[in-house]
């Protein structure tokens, strides 16, 4: 017994779900289930101050962790804050492992039905499926009829969405197989909860995540069929609303994150384009739907896909998690047939049934659904939509969410077969804090199970969503929400676990594979953009303070500023043009293509430029005024160019990265030279060159004389010192070149090296006087052909 | 009576700029099946491709998978072949009521590629159309058998609609060519699908060739310079599938020659490309099915 404690108790009392309704937190009779007590006692004895600074604790992880989710509007999408309900739901260890058994169960049963809807069709040959629901799922590919999985099985990954029946029990809203999110998000939501209450969880016995992940890992890098072997995750790239966590697992697991277009099919083999040349592909973990996977043989529309996959799936060339086709499963429809199935095939019923399904394409299900009106859901039959994910085109208690119909009745009659009426459900409840108060909130809970090569295996946790409301229909959760942690919470003591290797052992090197080609594209423009915006901040800079200090007038210098910024897209008419915002939203848009291999930190240093250049490209500003908030974007470019220099691991990626800065910066200054320092140039543009190039001070220290033609070519083209000089950076380029790799036709060096070589040396022994207007042209075309020569060496 | 023909099919594509490693899958061809047989036949590619895989597709037609490692600036296809065709006599009209027809398709228990399950619901290139659907009521009130709406369906179609080559292109769908009832083979049958669906009539595309130069005393066809197109219906479990050509207004006979069946145009087009050229492209094709002479 513990001892009595008033505080628990008054928590206890002021919170009281609706009727008719289980409670997570509550046992029928009122009382608190044991499992939350720890957890209770302290969000009862907390300071609401503190309680606070504990949710602030894990808002701050997620924040820093760049976690996010794209929700998309009528007008386009954005990326949102993470919805964070800080109060996790727990479960006790032994409800857990009944469930656990319930879903096991329904992953083989589903296996089952789709090697028979792929293979030999007995299901509906033997009258358990009727063949009009098995032809009319969209989702069921034909050209994958008769194409047996290379690693035996179908099915590897699923999650099940689940809640629980105001009498307790368990049960399953929807099967998702086809590529089911939430895993890697359950897994941040585990780090941020294990944030707001540390102590809690170190005490709880909370069953860790990591072993879950572990052996899923180590399966799909056993279906390797060769050494080089990869595997990758295919995702359809960062406008999908779970990219985070696309990029976010391939970091987590060490596997390569896949776009179509970073694949092809040669012959019949897959394989991955990276700056080495092309590799193997071996396995592929889906995030992508699958008609969406090869637009030659599926969806020919599809932009996202690789021409041939299914042709090297014929040919058994690689594992694919799940199978093409696995969406069949997730049609509304089947649901009505499960139950049956499962007994037809194991001779058991469903430990875990689902939602009550009735498929209107059956006169006397038909029948039954129409008298039934006021409790049911009537939708589409072949949607693979959640019960609670509502569109226009459905009846909810005999009356129309959207498009009007004559009547219900009519309704079934005539689209029967394209309907399917589910029993409207009432959820559980589970405490959510919110305004301070903690208060019941209905949720689902999606679990996750992965195939390994001892069988299923059932992630020991989940992804709750919880509603906005009090509301206990499913539709409180359409519309947003939020999302909480799932701790299953055991007698025994939990060691720690992490996927990372043992802290104890020696330091293992952990091979990551080489760069995909695209990948290092966009590392390098997002340098090449991060740059050329350097420059265009730094030149309309000089333009607003001279604008500023000729009183608002116009002057000779002036309009050969602007003749150049003309020529860089850039206007004047205030700080912050349009075309330089589009700078920095190409940088991101670059970054935002890379998430895998590109820091938080950076990410967010990123953002924050695009977000500052965008407030200010709203201010109709010029000269001083100006001038100070380009002088603040600087700093935030300067503070990013930090980070990537002293904080960014050197990987290959950030040497693309480096090059494309290193190659624009010379490409601008010598571009800028050639005007600049053009003796015809109007007085002053000297001074503009080398304030530019951001070397008053060494100017004045280093020559002893005004600013002429040769000093400023000196400084900022052969000086080797001058991080900024056009030599300073074919320096770095020689640098980072030889670090790329070979390739098998290079003699002694790649003709990127030459290049790069001929011209530092041309540099190395040029006089000042030398190097003409003519030669600067000549160095723009070299410095061109370098991109060129890299591009079509590393990056197409 | 068995008639013999030598059939040649060259479908040829030109890029402006070369157009780089590509997978092309074709569907060129004829298949075997009732009525028909191939006798021999080779497909030429060029220039020649680098990989190639021959099988089946889910409908049963011979699919060609290929693929070229260098860029291309022209590519053509080539099927030459011997096939006999021997076509049946139509029995009398033994199909059923529309009425009695919902329950027929319902009784049959399959999935299979000639199932007509996979003919009633919307395809990749034919949505229902209630345009289409109420033409095709209106077009067929008078007939009683599944068989009498489909012949009736086909005579609304060729008797209404212009064959017209420059009024639409491949891609035009069947809601557009129904408004203005013009087009091409490849039109008419896609609406004459639309239009069976919408009552409830499972139908399904045929591509393949007419005979190039009609028997004597017979007036030549429409669509026998291209690939050609008809339709096929299942009239209830005793008949079965029927093939009718709206375009010609006549059952498929000794004159049509298959390559592939499918839903629609898009799971049979004859050639499905990945080019990734930056430039525009020509394409020619042509046909020739001629009678082997005893």
């Amino acid at each position: 017994m513990t001892a009595p404690d008033p505080d628990l108790r008054k928590l206890v009392e002021g919170y009281s779900p609706p009727n008719g309704v289980a409670d997570e937190l509550l046992q029928p009779d009122g009382r608190l289930r044991p499992v939350w007590r720890p957890l209770m006692r302290l969000i009862a004895q907390e300071e609401p101050e503190a309680l606070a600074e504990r949710f602030r604790r894990g808002d701050q992880y997620l924040h820093d962790a760049g976690v996010y989710y794209r929700q998309y509007s009528g007008s386009g999408s954005t990326e949102r804050d993470w919805p964070l309900s800080h109060v996790p739901v727990m479960i006790g260890a032994e409800e857990w492992e009944t469930l656990g058994a319930g879903i096991v169960q329904r992953a083989e049963l589903l296996e089952r039905v789709m090697a028979d809807l792929y293979g030999p069709g007995r299901l509906v040959e033997d009258g358990h499926l009727p063949a009009e629901i098995v032809t009319r799922i969209p989702e069921w590919l034909r050209p994958m009829v008769g194409v047996p999985p290379r690693s035996g099985h179908y099915l590897h990954f699923l999650a099940f969405e689940l809640g629980r029946a105001p009498d307790g029990q368990w049960f399953v809203l929807g099967d998702r197989t086809q590529a089911p999110s939430g895993a890697g998000f359950a897994l941040e939501n585990r780090m941020a909860t294990g944030r707001v209450f540390p102590d809690v969880f170190a005490r709880a016995n909370v069953t860790r995540l990591a072993g879950f992940f572990r052996s899923f890992r180590d399966t799909l890098n056993g279906y390797r069929s060769q050494p080089g072997g990869r595997v990758g995750i295919l995702t359809p790239g960062q406008h999908n609303a779970t990219y985070y966590e696309h990029a976010y697992m391939a970091r987590y697991l060490g596997f390569m994150l896949l776009e179509g277009d970073d694949l092809r099919v040669e012959d019949d083999r897959l394989t991955v384009r990276t700056i080495r040349g092309s590799e193997p592909v071996n396995v592929l973990w889906r995030r992508l739907d699958s008609s969406y996977a090869d637009p030659l043989e599926l969806n020919g529309a599809s932009t996202l896909g690789t021409p041939g996959m299914v042709s090297a799936l014929r040919a058994g060339a690689f594992t694919m998690v799940n199978a093409l086709g696995s969406g069949v499963l997730e049609a509304r429809a089947l649901l009505a047939f499960l139950p049956r199935i499962a007994e037809e095939l194991t001779g058991a019923p469903l430990r875990l049934p689902n939602i009550a399904t009735w498929w209107c394409g059956q006169a006397a299900e038909r029948a039954y659904v129409r008298d039934n009106l006021s409790r049911m859901m009537i939708g589409p039959a072949y949607s693979t939509r959640l019960p609670f994910d509502v569109d226009d085109a459905t009846a909810l208690g005999g009356r129309f969410r959207g498009t009007a119909h004559p009547s219900i009745s009519d309704w079934l009659e005539a689209e029967g077969s394209q309907l399917v009426g589910q029993e409207a459900v009432t959820l559980s409840t589970t405490p959510a804090m919110i305004d301070g108060a903690l208060v019941p909130r209905p949720m689902v809970m999606r679990v996750f199970a992965a195939r390994t090569r001892d069988g299923w295996t059932v992630m020991p946790g989940g992804y709750a969503r919880i509603g906005r409301t009090e509301d206990p229909t499913a539709l409180a959760l359409q519309d947003g929400g939020s999302v909480a942690d799932v701790w299953i919470v055991g007698k025994d003591r939990v060691d720690p676990d992490t996927l990372a290797p043992s802290q104890t052992g020696a330091a293992r090197y952990r091979k990551q594979g080489n760069l995909p080609s695209r990948a290092a594209d966009n590392l390098f423009w997002m340098g090449r953009y991060v740059e050329r915006a350097d420059s265009a901040v730094r030149l309309l800079r000089a333009y607003h303070l001279r604008l500023q200090d000729s009183g608002l007038q116009e002057t000779p210098l002036l309009a050969h500023v602007q003749g150049h910024l003309d020529g860089m897209g850039l206007s004047t008419e205030r700080g912050v043009p349009e075309g330089l915002q589009e700078l920095f939203d190409s940088a991101q848009n670059c970054a935002g293509k890379v998430r895998d291999r590109f820091s938080t930190d950076g990410w967010n240093a990123l953002g924050d430029l695009s977000l500052s250049a965008r407030a200010l490209s709203r201010a109709e500003s010029r000269g001083d005024a100006a001038a100070r908030e380009l002088s603040m974007l600087l700093r935030k470019l300067a503070g990013f160019a930090g980070l990537v220099h002293d904080n960014m691991y050197h990987s290959s990626g950030w040497r693309f990265l480096s090059i494309g800065r290193a190659l624009e910066r010379a490409l601008q200054t010598t571009w800028l030279l050639d005007s600049f320092a053009d003796p015809e140039a109007p007085r002053g543009s000297f001074d503009v060159a080398i304030e530019m190039g951001d070397s008053v001070m060494t100017h004045r220290r280093l020559y002893p004389v005004e600013a002429n033609r040769d000093t400023l070519i000196d400084l900022m083209v052969l000086e080797r010192e001058n991080p900024r000089s056009v030599l300073y950076q074919l320096d770095r380029l020689r640098e980072l070149e030889v670090m790329l790799p070979m390739k098998a036709e290079d003699v002694r060096m790649s003709d990127l090296a030459r290049l790069i070589l001929r011209t530092q040396t041309a540099l190395s022994v040029a006089h000042p006087e030398e190097v003409t207007g003519a030669q600067l042209g000549g160095l723009r075309a070299d410095l061109s052909a370098m991109s060129d020569e890299l591009s079509a060496r590393y990056l197409q | 009576m068995p008639i013999l023909y030598d059939i040649r099919l060259a479908i040829s594509y030109s890029y402006s700029a070369p157009a780089g490693a590509h997978r092309t899958v074709l569907r060129m061809l004829p298949r075997d099946r009732d009525g028909q047989r191939v006798l021999r036949g080779a497909l030429r590619v060029e220039p020649a491709e680098d990989f190639r895989r021959d099988s089946l597709d889910f409908f049963g037609n011979p699919r060609t998978e290929l693929s070229h490692a260098r860029p291309l600036s022209a590519v053509s296809f080539t099927f030459e072949g011997r096939l006999l065709r021997d076509a049946p006599e139509l029995p009398l009209d033994l199909s059923c009521g529309l009425s009695e027809l919902r329950a027929e398709i319902a009784a049959v228990h399959s999935i299979a590629p000639d199932s007509p399950h996979h003919f009633t619901g919307p395809s990749p290139r034919v949505a229902p159309d209630p345009a289409i659907t109420a033409f095709a009521r209106e077009a067929t009130s008078g007939a009683r058998s599944v068989r009498a709406i489909v012949a009736a369906l086909s005579r609304a179609i060729h008797d209404g609609f212009a064959f017209d080559p420059a009024a639409t292109d491949v891609a035009t769908d069947p809601a557009q060519a129904f408004a203005q009832r013009r087009g091409v083979c490849q039109d008419f049958s896609h609406v004459m699908i639309a239009g069976l669906r919408g009552l409830g009539i499972p139908a399904g595309y045929v591509s393949g060739f007419l005979r190039t130069i009609p028997p004597e005393g017979q007036p030549p066809l429409d669509g026998v310079d291209a690939m050609h197109a008809w339709v096929r219906a299942w009239c209830g479990a005793e008949t079965g599938w029927l093939e009718i050509d709206p375009t010609n207004d006549r059952w498929a006979g000794a004159d049509h020659v298959t390559v592939a069946v499918g839903r629609d145009y898009g799971d049979v087009s004859p050639v499905k490309g990945a080019l990734r050229s930056a430039g525009g492209h020509g394409t020619s094709h042509s046909v020739d099915v001629v009678p082997v002479r005893p």
